[in-house]
């Protein structure tokens, strides 16, 4: 009897405090996110772990061509760098995100897809990427050779790892790894021939100081990735108002200079910018 | 429910391959773990420290480490191969069957054990009065009673391996939380496909308790 009093009493606290937490966060939430425009700051969803890309740096800071386009694009919207507050947008987290409003907008190499259209909207694109091999700076792969004889390495469950399987290389031998790190390890030490995934992924790891002069692109284009800013689905507004920042960005020259700071130590021989909505299959 | 229809055989093939690593694995730990807990028991004393250092050892390191270690340190530094250079498939496979039975050894040692300590230690000290040997007491004498009263928690064990088996993804055997992650990546339907894959594994999971529990009443000594 006692005891049945004393589990139902910490049945009800336990209760009680999950409620608690959970009106709590929703507060939390509800002053972040909104509509944008007259708020005072803006959310922004990156890749915090791609070199070149999206890289949340030791000291705090945010670097790469996605956080600098955002940036941009923030301050055409009127908000200044500080008021750019930036979360982690891991892949298969992007959707969610975007749908329960815990970020304003997704820059993190989000690839325009047909699945993923019907569940947000996409401004852009503001990239044009292409699936492609990094190698040994020694080694060699000629265009149009045939890969299925080659050992390729990409991230576990990635696009890039399935087109290999499906349709570029289906007799290659694929290691899939949890980072494009461990793959690296492996082709720098020659078990493994090459790195598979978009361009511009790899020309940031070429780019970065510690691999500098190791690694080189093998510039094979053998898919398109087309990469946009993902919005809420039916925000039309804030589609419109990204998609004509993305368009000045282009045009005063901003976009190029980005390009060359980050990805630009690579030899990366990156596509021109995109023209907004021309997505290529 | 067009994304089942849609990936129906591959699901099915990626669950097949599931239940081949924890049933190789399962196999592969109940031998070691086994050997293992003699071991620990044993009289000799190299052995019994052995056996204590492994199991201490290897179940304090996170899965995920032994089993990216198996593909990081011996496959790409050591270049340890299992019989099976050249196929990457095959390869990765079975370095993580080491990886997962190396882990789960340690816990079947441990279950088994604490069934070696349920038996009284009277049968011990008559079986070695007529005259038989540590090895003849533990295989005649004390393992088959230790075995019947830890099929509880060896099914634990199993089930535990089982769902274990998804951290073999980390090192790109096709198993289920690998298609998981593509069906993700190419669908955009994180908890439809989540709900999934976690009903599947319950589908496996949930006969195994069943039946290995009806099993471990069966056989259970009474004393």
């Amino acid at each position: 009897m006692n005891l049945r009093k004393v589990s139902a009493a910490a049945a009800c606290a336990l209760a009680l405090s999950v409620t608690a937490a959970a009106c709590g966060s929703d507060d939390d939430d509800s002053g972040d996110s909104g509509d944008g425009g007259s708020k005072d700051s803006i959310t922004v969803g990156i890749k915090f772990d791609q070199p070149g890309l999206g890289l949340k740096e030791p000291d705090g800071s945010y670097s790469g061509f996605d956080v600098d386009v955002a940036t941009y694009v923030a301050k055409e919207l009127g908000y200044s760098a500080d008021q750019i507050e930036w979360k982690e947008a891991i892949s298969a987290d992007r959707e969610t995100m975007l749908e329960r409003g815990d970020v304003d907008m997704i820059a993190a190499t989000y690839s325009i897809t047909d699945e993923r259209a019907q569940k947000v909207d996409f401004a852009g694109p503001y990239l044009l990427a292409h699936q492609d091999l990094l190698i040994r700076a020694d080694d060699d792969i000629a265009k149009g050779a045939d890969l299925n004889g080659k050992t390729l390495c990409s991230v576990t469950g990635s696009t890039s790892a399935q087109n290999v399987k499906d349709t570029i290389a289906p007799k290659a031998q694929l290691a899939e790894r949890a980072g494009y790190s461990e793959c690296l390890d492996a082709v720098a030490n020659g078990s493994i021939d090459a790195l598979t995934t978009d361009d511009s992924i790899l020309a940031g790891y070429a780019a970065q100081d510690e691999n500098k002069g190791k690694f080189k692109l093998a510039g094979l284009n053998l898919s398109n990735e087309n990469y946009g800013i993902g919005v809420q689905k039916g925000d039309e507004k804030m589609k419109s108002d990204i998609d004509a920042a993305l368009e000045k960005m282009v045009s005063d020259g901003s976009w190029e200079k980005f390009m060359d700071a980050n990805l630009g130590p690579a030899n990366y021989d990156y596509e021109p910018a995109p023209k907004i909505g021309d997505i290529k299959e | 429910m067009d994304i089942i229809s849609e990936y129906d055989s591959q699901i099915l093939d990626a669950f097949w391959v599931t239940v081949k690593l924890t049933l190789l694995s399962g196999l592969f730990s109940l031998v070691w773990g086994t050997v293992l807990a003699g071991m620990r028991v044993s009289p000799v004393p190299l052995m019994r420290g052995f056996g204590a250092v492994y199991v201490n050892v290897v179940r304090n390191i996170p899965l995920t480490v032994i089993i990216v270690f198996c593909a990081l340190g011996l496959a790409d530094v050591f270049g340890v191969t299992m019989g099976a250079r050249g196929n990457f498939d095959a390869q990765y496979f079975r370095l993580a069957v080491l990886g997962l039975s190396a882990y789960t050894s340690a816990f079947v040692c441990e279950a088994l054990r604490s069934g070696i300590n349920t038996v009284p230690v009277g049968q011990a000290e008559a079986a070695r009065a007529i005259g038989l040997s540590f090895t003849q007491v533990l295989r005649l004498i004390v393992l088959p009673q230790a075995f019947r009263s830890v099929v509880g928690p060896l099914t634990n064990v199993l089930i535990a391996l089982t769902k274990n088996t998804t951290v073999a993804a980390a090192i790109g055997v096709a198993e289920a939380s690998l298609l998981m992650k593509e069906m993700i990546e190419n669908e955009a339907q994180l908890l439809l496909i989540s709900a999934i894959f976690a009903l599947g594994f319950v589908v496996l999971t949930l006969p195994t308790g069943l039946f290995l529990g009806w099993v471990g009443k069966k056989v259970a000594v009474r004393r």
